[in-house]
């Protein structure tokens, strides 16, 4: 079995993790371990032929045998994440293609330290970074910058709150940029140099850099790094958007 | 430079599903050259315009069109103009 076969997924549980956000494991009958941060296309065919396509990032670590974590976000008149979110209930089946991508990986052998920046649903590939990490027992330093519009708009809160509380190297810093709750201590405006350098700075010489969001949000982080110290050759980024392949 | 929409636009790691439909292989780790102004890197690191009847991907530098993927009903259809880095 390839990563290029579409093989067909069963759902196994749906878990919404924001109000636009839900996760849902699929088991694969021809699960193949996947590096962090690679990805599969999911596609769907109606009855009439039409089908539809798009490429979502896993969010498990390759730790978690037969099953995968895909979290999507419901995407305004998207066709197949409307779909997932207000349709699929457990026990249905998706073609599932993958896993796919050789660049945006990050694998715990690999020296750190480690940078992830991450705008809204950017952060799905990073968890099952971080995920990995913690299966493995890794103790590379590494640092997360989430940027979310709300605290109820954090993908993961919880689940990065309580791993950032095992004091295994990891620092987890939040950006609300549109409204923040009372007594917020962390950043609240969109990214910038500022606050790219300071997240980066302790790291800046032989870190390795994973910046994943909208595409301006990528521009501008990737751009704030190079500006911090970083060589572009240490950055890699993913753009993701309303699309299809 | 007259661009596409750029809140539309991925990168070549998101259409690496399609790539390896063509090519047989997940080629987003492969590096390769622009044919117009010699900017090396990673097939990830391309633009993808996927609005487009098919697949574009363009270099991150100067733009110039590098891969184009096509389906029709007859099967899918690509024409490279990228230098593959060996």
């Amino acid at each position: 079995m390839s990563a290029l076969v579409w093989q067909i997924g069963t759902v196994r549980e749906i878990r919404p993790e924001t109000a636009k956000v839900k996760s849902f494991t699929f088991s694969l009958p021809e699960w193949m371990r996947h590096r962090a941060g690679q990805h599969y296309d999911l596609r769907l065919t109606a009855p009439d032929g039409y089908r539809a396509q798009r490429s979502y990032s896993i969010a498990s670590a390759p730790e978690r045998e037969s099953a995968i974590d895909l979290t999507i976000e419901r995407v305004e008149d998207g066709e197949v994440s409307t779909f997932l979110h207000e349709t699929v209930i457990v026990g249905d089946r998706v073609e599932l293609r993958g896993p796919i991508g050789g660049y945006f990986v990050w694998d715990a052998t690999q020296r750190g330290p480690l940078l992830l920046i991450a705008g809204g649903s950017g952060v799905v590939p990073m968890m099952s970074m971080l995920r990995h990490r913690a299966a493995a027992r890794s103790g590379v330093p590494a640092r997360l910058l989430v940027s979310s519009r709300t605290i109820d708009d954090v993908i993961y809160r919880a689940e990065l709150d309580q791993l950032a509380s095992r004091r295994d190297g990891l620092e987890v810093f939040h950006t609300l940029t549109r409204a923040q709750p009372a007594g917020w201590t962390g950043y609240a405006r969109r990214i910038d140099d500022a606050m790219l350098a300071e997240v980066a700075r302790p790291s800046a010489k032989d870190a390795l850099a994973f910046v994943c969001g909208p595409t301006a949000f990528v521009e501008t982080a990737a751009t704030g790094l190079e500006r911090a110290g970083f060589a572009a050759t240490r950055i890699k980024t993913e753009r993701f958007g309303p699309t299809g392949t | 430079m007259e661009r596409s929409n750029d809140e539309l636009v991925l990168d070549g790691n998101a259409v690496g599903g399609l790539v390896a439909e063509v090519f047989g292989s997940d080629l987003t780790a492969a590096m390769g050259t622009c044919p117009d102004c010699g900017t090396e890197g990673e097939l990830a690191t391309l633009r993808a315009y996927t609005h487009a009847p098919g697949v574009v991907l363009r270099c991150p530098a100067c733009d110039a069109v590098q891969l184009v993927i096509v389906r029709t009903p007859g099967g899918l259809h690509h024409s490279m103009r990228r230098r593959a880095k060996t």
